[in-house]
């Protein structure tokens, strides 16, 4: 069949779901230290890292065409460049 | 041209009959039609809005508006204009009409879907008028800005609400519009073969997808501060106001160009049909409107020079402000270098986009005094801003609007207007518009701040003589929807191109039949050509 190669089994699938619980986990933990201007890049990389594992494995991006994988990472492009210029105003004021 | 029935006299989906086969229809042309007098009928009631408030400002103190019903009545005409009419207008009803006519298409590449937004636009409409009658409408302004519309009694989440909905509504339309450009494309059409309208809708789309999530989030956020009390942005449960500003701006600027680019293409359309020649700099045309939808994207916190947001971030964002200027002056630019030398024939869609050209570019110009941080301190949130911001958006878009009724009026409905109360009417607003504006101009070098209901003495000659302005304004808008309307109860006499356009709509039957092509379509090599066009002056009907 030409999708069976883009459905994961089970367990896989299982395995992701408890990876995104412990990461949302490990950002509620990190919340509480004060790392200062540090605090925002972890929760930052651990919300990009959650969101990447339900776009490859839940929603397929990995086996999607070239023009929704263009069009995704353009979209995250754009985001980080949103969030990076808001530094121009937090990080110096 | 042969005969055909055209998507009036046929349903689509077949099935469907009377208000039925508009209200479940699949049809991209009756879909366009039904957001055409929905949004007419907001942009009326937002003019009289206007109208009210500017009444209450023609003289001092308090007339016929109190204090907290003029900040509601403010708020209404705002968020009525920005969500329900200016940026839904040229995209919804023009785009959805044309957009796959001038690919070459038979309709959206999803069309449920595009029946879906036209729901969630009358849902997020209907939403927003029901806050008038529960707590009152919202006072804040159609910004919304914290702690205010946090702390505010009125009835904000209702109206936050409806912004929310009305922008799953953008966000859907520019989807369809950026699948339907790729995926239903005509083979023989390559990406510089698009008509430039297209190519503004297909850029805005991209800005209606990426930024339209950011505010969705942005206005959950204020309801959950308000209904929960979670400190968000209110600084005093550790929130942070300017963060709002932020989000608020990071969507609601692009959203400008999300409201003017489908202008700019509508302009782009009509200035080479009228001046028989073909458009000056077509590649700069659509690398610009690709240029202004990401460039326009990173500018949002001109908006917040006063907020107390960091020097550095002024001085960032007061320069790239000055980016944006390049690529509209681009178009600018080609939009004159088309009309000269050419064969002008002058036609009311033609009179307003020469308004379009010359109210834009006070706008933007007046835009560069905003944008640059030091002038920007001393007229901020003053009438120079609303001026500045009226010259963009409605001398810019909302001329533009004018301007593509008048265009494709007789293409969408196969009738004719009358020219001469049409011309009056745009002489009426265009007159009236800048009587209204150019006093609130020096209103605000004197100082008058914005959203006041009431003013110092020295401020009463400008106000009075902008009310008076406003009167004749309102009177043209009124006498153009009137003449447009007079003329759907004439035959159908505008044939298939009374303009002598040469983009893929005017090579079909006005108006179009239901799968919009009898025929495959033959695709020019140049959008523009006009080689083959003769003068059709003397044939047109004038629809007297």
């Amino acid at each position: 069949m030409e999708h069976a190669s883009h459905i994961f089994s089970y367990k896989t699938l299982g395995l992701v779901l408890g990876a995104l619980l412990v990461l949302t986990g490990v950002t509620v933990g990190a919340s509480y230290i004060d790392l200062g201007w540090v605090n925002v890049w972890i929760a930052l990389v651990i919300a990009s890292a959650k969101a990447s594992l339900v776009l490859v494995v839940f929603m397929h991006m990995n086996s999607a065409g070239k023009g929704v994988v263009v069009s995704f990472l353009s979209t995250v492009f754009f985001l980080a460049i949103m969030i990076g210029f808001i530094f121009w105003d937090v990080a110096f004021r | 041209m042969e005969t055909v029935a055209s998507f009036y006299e046929t349903p689509e989906p077949a099935r469907f009959t009377g208000i039925w086969s508009w209200l479940l229809t699949l049809d991209h042309k009756r879909i366009g039609l039904m957001y055409l007098f929905a949004i007419l009928f907001w942009f009326l009631l937002a003019v009289l809005l206007g109208g009210v408030l500017r009444l209450e400002l023609m003289f001092p103190g308090e007339t016929i508006l109190s204090p907290g019903l003029y900040n509601s009545a403010f708020t209404l005409h705002g968020v009525i204009m920005i969500f329900l009419f200016i940026i839904p207008a040229l995209p919804a009803i023009f785009g959805n009409f044309f957009l796959p006519i001038h690919i070459g298409a038979d309709d959206v590449y999803f069309p449920k879907l595009n029946l879906l937004s036209w729901y969630l636009y009358m849902a997020g409409g209907g939403i927003a008028i029901f806050s008038l009658f529960s707590d009152g409408f919202a006072d804040t302004g159609w910004t919304f800005y914290v702690p205010f519309s946090i702390s505010t009694n009125t009835n904000v989440s209702t109206t936050v609400f409806a912004a929310f909905v009305l922008g799953f509504s953008s966000m859907l339309t520019g989807l369809n519009f950026i699948t339907t450009v790729h995926k239903m494309r005509d083979r023989a059409m390559g990406w510089l073969q698009i008509p430039l309208f297209t190519w503004s809708l297909y850029a805005t789309a991209w800005v209606q997808l990426l930024a339209t999530p950011i505010i969705a989030i942005t206005l959950v956020l204020v309801m959950i501060e308000r209904f929960f009390n979670v400190g968000l942005f209110d600084p005093a449960r550790g929130g942070d106001p300017i963060l709002y500003q932020h989000l608020f701006w990071m969507y609601s600027h692009p959203a400008v160009y999300i409201m003017i680019l489908p202008g700019m293409g509508v302009i782009s359309e009509i200035i080479p049909v009228f001046a028989r020649k073909s458009i000056f700099g077509y590649k700069a045309i659509v690398g610009s409107s690709l240029a202004i939808a990401i460039a326009g994207s990173l500018v949002w916190a001109h908006h917040m020079y006063t907020s107390g947001m960091s020097d550095t971030a002024v001085f960032v964002f007061s320069l790239l402000t000055y980016v944006v200027a390049i690529p509209s002056a681009i178009k600018v630019f080609s939009w004159v270098a088309t009309l000269y030398k050419g064969a002008i024939e002058m036609t009311p869609p033609l009179f307003f986009s020469l308004c379009f050209i010359y109210l834009f570019s006070v706008g933007g110009l007046t835009g560069l005094v905003l944008g640059a941080a030091g002038a920007n301190i001393h007229v901020h949130d003053t009438h120079f801003v609303v001026a500045h911001f009226h010259f963009t958006m409605f001398g810019g878009t909302g001329f533009a609007f004018f301007a593509a009724l008048h265009y494709w009026w007789p293409k969408m409905f196969g009738r004719m207007y009358d020219f001469k109360k049409a011309y009056i009417a745009a002489i009426l607003v265009t007159g009236g518009f800048m009587f209204h504006y150019v006093p609130m101009f020096i209103l605000g070098l004197q100082g008058m701040p914005r959203r006041y209901y009431d003013y110092l003495p020295q401020y009463a000659n400008g106000n009075f003589f902008a009310g008076f302005g406003a009167l004749f304004m309102i009177l043209g808008i009124g006498l153009m929807v009137a003449n447009l309307l007079v003329s759907l109860s004439r035959p159908r006499n505008a044939g298939p191109d009374p303009w002598g356009g040469v983009t893929l709509e005017w090579t079909i039957p006005s108006p179009p039949p239901v799968h919009n092509f009898v025929r495959p379509p033959e695709i020019m090599a140049y959008p523009y050509d006009f080689s083959g066009v003769t003068d059709r002056s003397a044939q047109r009907p004038k629809g007297e």
